[in-house]
């Protein structure tokens, strides 16, 4: 497993040396409590306003609009933006938007970044790009510092060190920063900020990503807790927006609607601590604004895949999802964790490079049932399967194929039916004989007794009852 | 039933008027899974259903509900199998089945592999056992007896695909002499989920030692449930550990049975 930032190397995950989706790191305990507490905090929250469900549909029909008319609206956001000074530019890919990154960079002569948390970032993998040219990334959001610090990757969208306990951090500015050891949670803050308020001051440009981009008004808007994105993007000289296409919502009418769902699922609060609108550079500054496809205008395309595009990150399927609290993060592979992730990364990277993703759910529509813009993501996972074992991937294996096709003619009569399940009631009976490991039998009896076999079953019981006790049965 | 469960579960599509006729027929669809290791859930259906006055069949040409090949892929081996139970249900107004998970594969899924109008009309017809008594019959209390202290597994599928969320609690809490143990995190995946299982059984362990946990802790000396292959898993973790061994698991039917 791939933990630092810069390898994001692919998705293959349930590989040999790779089984971090199969069985949870018993270093993620920290994780589960804490997704659990958060899912319970912030659906409670939800539960209190008596129209949630409403704000969700009114936002999953927003969402449906925006995408269709993705081509319009961008336009208008662009025009717009364009209008007030600011540079609208589009990458196809992260490459392309990395060449722009540093055009721009080499243009302002810039040594430092101050970057605020930006998930599309990751996927450009831009602090490595940056490294890589000479420039010194810093991630100012506390999380994002602390997981660069300890060069890994985030393991959350949004609280990118949830797998950090307070003690931890303290070690870890010790070591890096050569800090006084503290576990206090005031102290660890007060050194990140005293490290940060410098950068902020000499950096010569800041990196956003994009909440939302408003096509009428032109506006990027961001939201955050700390105060860090305010600082990264107004400070410096030089501002560059990265977002992806799928960001854009038609309407600033539309924006309360996201944030009072964003802070709610998100994080539990009713609003986030800031909310910061950009409608264009400052007064002798310059804003660019890159929008990045990177395979989204692939999943447009597809009509059961493109609802998720209407994901707003707010890590709420994260939360609740009984398998990422026990995984974590970069058991993932990519960018994007938890169940969206599970949807997203094979639309983004290739399914033949995630093709596992997909199978990593027990399809219990946790994630589905806190999304505050009702992706149906249990429905994506089940589509990316029927495509998984049809299309060149790792898991389209000729010899399931054969077993499902056995298995599909025992079941279309009632004596090859008898005759299959026959077979089942002696592979049941004999497996606590097998050794563990011995196939997927061996995978259940690890851990797991099997049920008793009963002397008969239900339809023999049944047909003794007709020929015994009850009178012939009438036509339905 | 939980504070922390915000959501209103609406019914997935389904076929419900015109209602109920006095007298109709109805047909069970037992999936293989309850007709080969848990026949007494197929009996204790009969004889609920049978008490209440509605006649029972069981058609002995069916199968499977084509659940278990859907969720890993393979779309195109299930569909046959699908069109097989269409037909063998076809001639149906109602059809019964003690599974949130395969009536959810039948309501919601099946269209998903097929939408073909045959399909569509049996696939309305399904409904789950509480949701057919709570429902469609209007009953609640089956007359039982239980005198245990009890903790309700709420499968997954049934609450979230199907939308039968407070029926099999309804029906619960008529039961005389019974204790209910809420479950802590009722609303967390037991960790079953089919292949899943045996797929990234390590995963699927761990959700299911957290479900077995909350049991421990609710005090409950029984774990019920509307969905057997749930408890299938969670039952197997309880026997393997000799300090959990007493608690029994049974289908939501087998209890509301009891002393009637
Ligand atoms: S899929 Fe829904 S719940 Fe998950 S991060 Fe996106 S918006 Fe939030």
């Amino acid at each position: 497993m791939s933990t630092t930032t810069n390898h994001l190397d692919g998705a293959e995950f349930l590989s040999a040396e790779n089984k971090g989706l199969a069985e949870p790191a018993p270093r993620f305990k920290n994780l589960t409590k804490t997704c659990d507490y958060s899912s319970k905090n912030n659906m409670g929250v939800a539960a209190a306003i008596p129209q949630f469900q409403d704000w969700r549909e009114a936002a999953h029909q927003v969402k449906k609009f925006s995408i269709a008319n993705l081509d319009k609206l961008i336009v208008q956001f662009e025009s717009n933006m364009k209008a007030r000074g600011a540079e609208v530019m589009f990458a196809q890919d992260a490459a392309e938007a990395n060449r722009m990154v540093l055009e721009i960079a080499r243009e302002h002569n810039v040594k430092s970044v101050v970057k605020s948390k930006s998930m599309v970032t990751e996927e450009l993998e831009l602090n490595h790009v940056l490294e890589g040219a000479g420039i010194r990334p810093i991630e100012t959001d506390l999380g994002e510092y602390i997981v660069q610090l300890a060069k890994q990757r985030p393991i959350h969208l949004v609280t990118p060190a949830m797998h950090f306990t307070a003690a931890e951090v303290g070690e870890l500015f010790h070591k890096t920063l050569g800090e006084p050891y503290s576990a206090e949670h005031a102290k660890l803050a007060a050194i990140a900020r005293k490290n940060l308020r410098n950068d902020y001051l000499t950096a010569e440009m800041g990196v956003s990503g994009c909440n939302f981009a408003i096509a009428d008004t032109g506006t990027v808007v961001v939201v955050e807790n700390e105060g860090n994105a305010g600082l990264s993007t107004a400070t410096p000289p030089v501002h560059i927006v990265l977002v992806g296409i799928e960001k854009v919502i038609p309407r600033i009418d539309d924006l309360p609607l996201f944030l009072n769902l964003l802070g709610r699922s998100g994080t539990g609060q009713k609003l986030t601590a800031y909310t910061h609108l950009i409608h264009g550079p400052a007064v002798g500054k310059k804003l660019y604004v890159i929008f990045l496809d990177n395979g989204r205008t692939k999943v447009l395309q597809d009509p059961h895949a493109w609802q998720s595009l209407f994901c707003i990150r707010c890590g709420a399927c994260l939360n609740a999802c009984p398998v990422y609290r026990r995984v974590g993060g970069w058991s993932y592979g990519w960018v994007y964790p938890g169940p969206i992730g599970a949807v997203l990364t094979p639309h983004l990277v290739g399914l033949h490079k995630a093709a596992e993703l997909p199978f990593a759910s027990s399809l219990c529509g946790a994630c589905n049932e806190v999304c505050p813009v009702k992706i149906d993501i249990p429905h994506q996972l089940v589509h990316l399967r029927h495509r998984a074992v049809n299309e060149p991937s790792p898991m389209n294996s000729p010899f399931e194929r054969m077993t499902w096709k056995v298995w599909a003619w025992a079941m279309r009569g009632p004596r090859r039916y008898a005759m299959a399940m026959g077979a089942v009631r002696i592979g049941v009976r004999v497996a606590k004989y097998l050794p563990w490991h011995f196939g997927k039998l061996g995978a259940w009896t690890r851990g797991r007794e099997l049920p008793k076999v009963p002397a008969s079953s239900f339809r023999a019981w049944w047909r003794n009852r007709q020929n015994t006790s009850q009178p012939p049965k009438e036509k339905p | 039933m939980n504070a922390t469960t915000p959501f209103h579960y609406k019914p997935a599509p389904r076929q419900d008027d015109p209602p109920y006729q006095k007298g109709e027929r109805v047909a069970m669809f037992i999936p293989c899974y309850v007709d080969q290791f848990f026949p007494g859930i197929g009996e204790a259906m009969v004889s609920i259903l049978e008490r209440l006055g509605v006649p029972v069949d069981f058609p002995s040409e069916q199968t499977c509900c084509g659940q278990p090949a859907f969720n890993s892929g393979y779309w195109e081996e299930s569909r046959p199998v699908i069109r097989k139970f269409c037909e063998v249900f076809a001639p149906y107004r109602w059809v019964i089945c003690p599974s949130g998970s395969c009536s959810s594969m039948c309501r919601v899924f099946f269209p998903h592999v097929d939408p073909s109008p045959e399909v569509l009309q049996v696939s309305r017809r399904v409904f789950e056992f509480s949701e057919f008594l709570v429902d469609i019959l209007k009953v609640t209390d089956t007359g039982a007896t239980f005198p245990h202290k009890v903790a309700f597994h709420m499968g997954c599928h049934g609450r979230r695909e199907l939308g039968v969320f407070d029926h099999p609690l309804q029906l619960l809490h008529s039961v005389r002499g019974m204790t209910y143990c809420e479950l802590g995190n009722i609303e967390e995946c037991c960790g079953f989920g089919g292949t899943f299982s045996v797929k990234l059984a390590g995963t699927s362990l761990a959700m299911g030692q957290s479900k077995v946990d909350n049991i421990v802790r609710s005090g409950a000396d029984v774990v019920a449930s509307g969905d057997i292959s749930c408890l299938m898993h969670v039952g197997g973790i309880i026997q393997r550990n000799p300090a959990t061994k007493h608690i029994r698991v049974m289908h939501l039917a087998e209890l509301l049975a009891a002393g009637i």
